[in-house]
């Protein structure tokens, strides 16, 4: 097999005495569009927190393609290979949309720090931009201040940014969350289109979403993941029924993908 | 060893009041958010109130009003200024407590007049309490340090022993609870800052007299004040307190001592007559907070006792 | 495709509308002021407006694009400032040196760079940190740099400063500068010299991240950059602006006293910009030219002039947080969607409510004034006597006070229903 994407090797994180991520094994592969799901509470978040370097890991260890890039800084970790999105919409509130995008794609084109060009003037700044708006849908509203973009718009944009680095890994946390049916169908249709040709790990609640995107699922419970396979093996564990017990267990039921 | 005990005794005493003044910044600006910049602006209020109403009545009088006064103050400012410009985030607030500060100023100016008030130690306390290495130590001194112990007792015990001390405790460790715990945050801020800005008056009615009452006392006070308050670290009343007395016992010490950097590397070939050689240490007194405050940042952001990031 | 995308940018004659015919019109406009045969006194005032525009746009590459309070950026104006006065006494000095062939008019440029190494130096601690405690950092730093400059006179002089002369070393563009008109045009040069580049650094990528990270620092790292990096960079050009006026100065005044790099200047561009508005390029421009000219001419009419502006600016922080710049900009929107009547007649009211009670607060603060000088003074404004035991005295401290709060009051909420 060859080395995975992203490994995951007893990852833990411990706020003083609470334990929150308790020994995390994970390998993703190549190409591969992997969700993670698990009831509130479970550590989802954390993990993506971990994974993208905001948070330190209490011990452990994950390698981006065979790198260790744990104990590094996010913007070192992004400029890897890796992407991520966020729960609540975290974009720059006070430019414009298009400002927005641009800001993503700066890094990647080579653009660092530079104070002696002109925005402007990089055409191919200018093309990428445009290329991610009209691919996400939000050319119409590239000039908007971002602030005064509709919910469901600002989401979007949340993952134009992420994308528009042109990472390999993508992470998107919730991406749908909050969302209507149809504005779901759209964000499902839009990550799809993204995550062509890279890997995409996904934190969801909607196990529409969930079963209908992804190739593999791992199932996170207390800071543990107790199983990890194809969404058919997981629609039928045991184990993973019980930790959805009740009303979401019908979720299991309902997502037929 | 005669100027160790003086620079001791007066380095408490200005490490009291720097506390006095600092714990009610610290409430504030740990549970607000606000970095009041006004705040030794409201010491300096205090040191005027008390003179004039020392005036008309008594020291004693003027030690239980003049702080209630200054309270009133604050939370007029809190209601009417603070409550307004907090839409708008905690630069705005920052900015608005700077432009009080000028005007504060300006008004102590037209009121009280541009040079120093006479506002002077009661006559029953003014007398030598008793004598050390020949020389004598004032009671004011001795009063100044029972006040400020009284308060740090009252300032413990309301915080760990009644119900509005265990709200604001925990809204020092986690300011975004307060709002969760179902109390009229608004009434809470108001008074938490009136509360802050009545000890400042407190520390300006007995620091006033102690050093001299003139529009510039805000000006001079200000800074080191911030600087107990983030030296010790945010949200830290115990922290606040040793960062208040190293300060004090600090500056108090340093000027007394006469000795200048040639005396001290004059191994180095440190020249007395050279420009930095010829510099004390009794000169440098009046920086050493600023730079103990930009190494404390560098070195250990939390403050010597904070347990949040500034 | 490729054809929507052309449509995203602004046009070309938007381009130059918007960014080029701006910087012409002020370029024509520092031109056209000499022709107007301005005073000498007139002339220092518009010199020194030039310096403070260029140091309130430097101070504003912080706090308006970064998101970066500092208490004390009069440090950079200041070391850059005695830089240049020092290098106008080695020109003075020098017999056929290195500095003989330095002209005096190239003084912004070492002053840029003194500011910019200082701010280097200065800014690798501070930019560790943003929010509140940069800004403390910032008050930390200027209480030492204050210090210091009372501290070793070789470098600052002492309380009285050091002063150099303007006239000496070569020429350049046949300008002695000697008398005030041909310092004129020297900061009327590097006026504009700063203001393009400024404005230009708002377009460059690091100008734009900066923007970012005013905003949002933690999604700015996930997009490949370190915000702390992106505050230093900022902190620098910042600083080197700051230093660049240092230099004009200290053509202009020839003299620099460690009052310069104290807060109260600090504080001084600090209540500029905000006044102007920091959300807008240009808002720190209107600002310095508000205050300069307070500064000059208010400060003769009124011993109070410092308890003004201190009102300007909180009700300012209070009630127009966009400042001048945000009205101007608000009502040239408001014109060009065709409510002028509408906005206007607003404005009127306001204008007339906030005039009301500026009478009262006048009134208040110079009978107050006059009264506790205690030399019998009167306030005999037109021609009225105002003296504090006075009934009309009152009425004009109580009544347009209310009659103002009524109306802005109204006006407000007529304003929140529609």
């Amino acid at each position: 097999m060859n080395t995975p994407v992203l490994k995951l090797t007893d990852v833990q994180k411990s706020f003083g005495p609470a334990k929150i991520i308790q020994g995390v094994d994970l390998e993703i592969a190549k190409g591969e569009r992997h969700a993670i799901i698990g009831p509130n509470g479970a550590g989802k978040s954390t993990l993506f927190n971990l994974v993208s370097g905001l948070y330190s890991l209490s011990s452990g260890s994950v390698e981006l393609n065979g790198q260790v890039i744990s104990g590094k800084k996010p913007f070192e970790i992004n400029r890897m290979g890796l992407s991520r999105s966020f729960q609540v919409s975290n974009i720059f509130s006070n430019m414009s949309v298009r400002e927005n995008v641009r800001c993503g794609v700066l890094w990647s084109l080579g653009y660092g720090y530079s104070f002696w060009r002109n925005v402007g003037n990089l055409k191919e700044v200018q093309e990428k931009t445009a290329h991610i708006l009209n691919e996400v849908g939000l050319l119409d509203k590239a000039n908007l201040p971002a602030s005064l973009l509709p919910y469901a718009d600002q989401r979007t944009l949340e993952i134009a940014i992420t994308i528009a680095g042109g990472a390999e890994v993508i992470m998107l946390d919730e991406p749908t969350a909050g969302m209507s049916h149809s504005e779901t169908d759209r964000a499902v249709a839009l990550i799809e289109k993204a995550a062509k040709g890279k890997t995409l790990l996904i934190v969801e609640h909607d196990m529409g979403v969930v079963f209908g995107l992804a190739d593999r699922i791992s199932v996170l419970v207390y800071g543990e993941i107790i199983a990890t396979g194809k969404p058919s093996e997981i629609r039928g564990d045991p184990r993973v029924r019980e930790a959805y017990l009740g009303e979401e267990a019908d979720h299991f039921e309902g997502a037929t993908a | 060893m005669e100027t160790i005990v003086f620079s001791l005794l007066n380095g408490i005493i200005y490490g009291l009041l720097l506390f006095m003044l600092s714990s009610g910044l610290t409430l504030i600006f740990s549970m607000m958010g606000v970095l009041n910049f006004a705040h030794a602006s409201f010491y300096m209020l205090g040191a005027y109130f008390a003179y004039t109403v020392m005036g008309a009545t008594n020291y004693w009088v003027a030690l239980i009003l003049a702080p209630i006064i200054v309270g009133v103050v604050g939370m007029g400012v809190e209601r009417w200024g603070l409550r307004r410009v907090h839409a708008n985030g905690h630069v705005a607030e920052l900015l608005f407590t700077f432009g009080l500060a000028y005007l504060i100023d300006e008004i102590v100016k037209i009121v009280w007049g541009r040079t120093s008030v006479n506002y002077q130690v009661p006559d029953a306390l003014n007398f030598p309490l008793f004598t050390i290495y020949n020389a004598q130590y004032s009671a004011y001194r001795i009063f100044i340090l029972f006040v400020a112990i009284f308060m740090l007792c009252a300032l413990w015990y309301l915080l760990k022993k009644t119900r509005a001390g265990l709200i604001i405790q925990a809204a020092l460790t986690h300011p975004h609870m307060v709002g969760h715990l179902g109390h009229n945050v608004p009434a809470i801020f108001m008074g938490v800052f009136g509360a802050g800005c009545a000890l400042a008056g407190l520390a300006g009615v007995i620091g006033g007299n102690y050093f001299i009452t003139d529009p510039a006392m805000a000006v001079q006070m200000g800074p080191i004040v911030f600087v107990v308050v983030v030296v010790g670290g945010l949200g830290s009343l115990e922290g606040a307190f040793v960062a208040a007395m190293l300060i004090g016992l600090l500056q108090t010490f340093a000027i007394s001592i006469n000795a200048s950097f040639a005396d001290i590397f004059g191994f180095l070939g440190l020249s007395p007559t050279s420009e930095f050689g010829s510099i004390t240490i009794a000169s440098m007194a009046p920086m050493l907070p600023f730079l103990l405050l930009v190494l404390i940042l560098i070195v250990r952001p939390t403050g010597l006792m904070g347990d949040r990031e500034v | 495709m490729t054809t929507d995308y052309a449509a995203l940018e602004p046009s070309r004659s938007e381009k130059f509308r918007q960014r080029i015919l701006p910087l012409i019109l002020f370029a024509l406009l520092l031109v056209v002021i000499p022709f107007f045969g301005p005073s000498r006194t007139t002339l220092t005032l518009l010199n020194h407006m030039g310096i403070n525009i260029v140091f309130a746009l430097a101070f504003n590459m912080l706090l308006g694009r970064a998101g970066l309070l500092t208490f004390g950026h009069a440090v950079y104006v200041g070391l850059g400032g005695y830089f240049c006065v020092h290098i106008l006494n080695w020109i003075d000095a020098s017999d056929g040196g290195f500095w003989s062939s330095v002209p005096v008019f190239s003084m912004p440029i070492w002053g840029f760079a003194m500011g910019a190494l200082a701010g280097a130096v200065i800014g690798w601690p501070s930019c560790k940190r943003s929010g509140t405690p940069f800004a403390m950092i910032s008050l930390g730093v200027a209480e030492l740099m204050a210090a210091f400059a009372y501290m070793f006179d070789s470098f600052f002089g002492g309380e009285m400063g050091i002063s150099g002369d303007r006239m000496s070393g070569p020429e350049f563009l046949g300008l002695s500068l000697g008398p005030l008109d041909e310092v004129y045009w020297f900061i009327a040069f590097w006026t504009f010299v700063g203001v393009a580049l400024m404005f230009a650094f708002t377009r460059t990528p690091l100008g734009k991240l900066s923007e970012a990270t005013r905003d949002n620092p933690e999604r700015v790292q996930f997009i490949g950059f370190n915000p702390t990096r992106v505050r230093y960079l900022v902190f620098i050009f910042s600083g080197a602006f700051a230093g660049m006026s240092g230099g004009m100065a200290a053509v202009q005044d020839e003299i620099f006293t460690p009052e310069s790099l104290s807060l109260i200047p600090s504080g001084a561009v600090l209540i500029a910009a905000y006044i102007g508005g920091i959300r807008y390029f240009t808002g720190p421009i209107m600002g310095a030219i508000v205050l300069t000219y307070m500064q000059s001419n208010l400060s003769d009419y009124s011993a109070g002039w410092l308890l003004y502006l201190g009102l300007l600016f909180i009700c300012v922080v209070m009630f127009v947080p966009n400042g001048i710049a945000g009205m101007v900009y608000g009502g040239y929107d408001a014109v060009r969607k065709g409510k002028t009547a509408e906005v206007l007649g607003q404005f009127a009211l306001r204008a007339l409510g906030v005039a009301l009670m500026a009478v009262s607060v006048i009134v208040i603060v110079e009978v107050a004034f006059r009264y506790s000088e205690g030399y019998g003074e009167v306030f005999e404004p037109f021609g009225l006597s105002l003296p504090p035991e006075s009934v009309l005295t009152w009425i004009l401290a109580v009544v347009p006070l209310a009659a103002g709060i009524w109306l802005t009051r109204h006006v407000t909420r007529k304003a929140e229903e529609v």
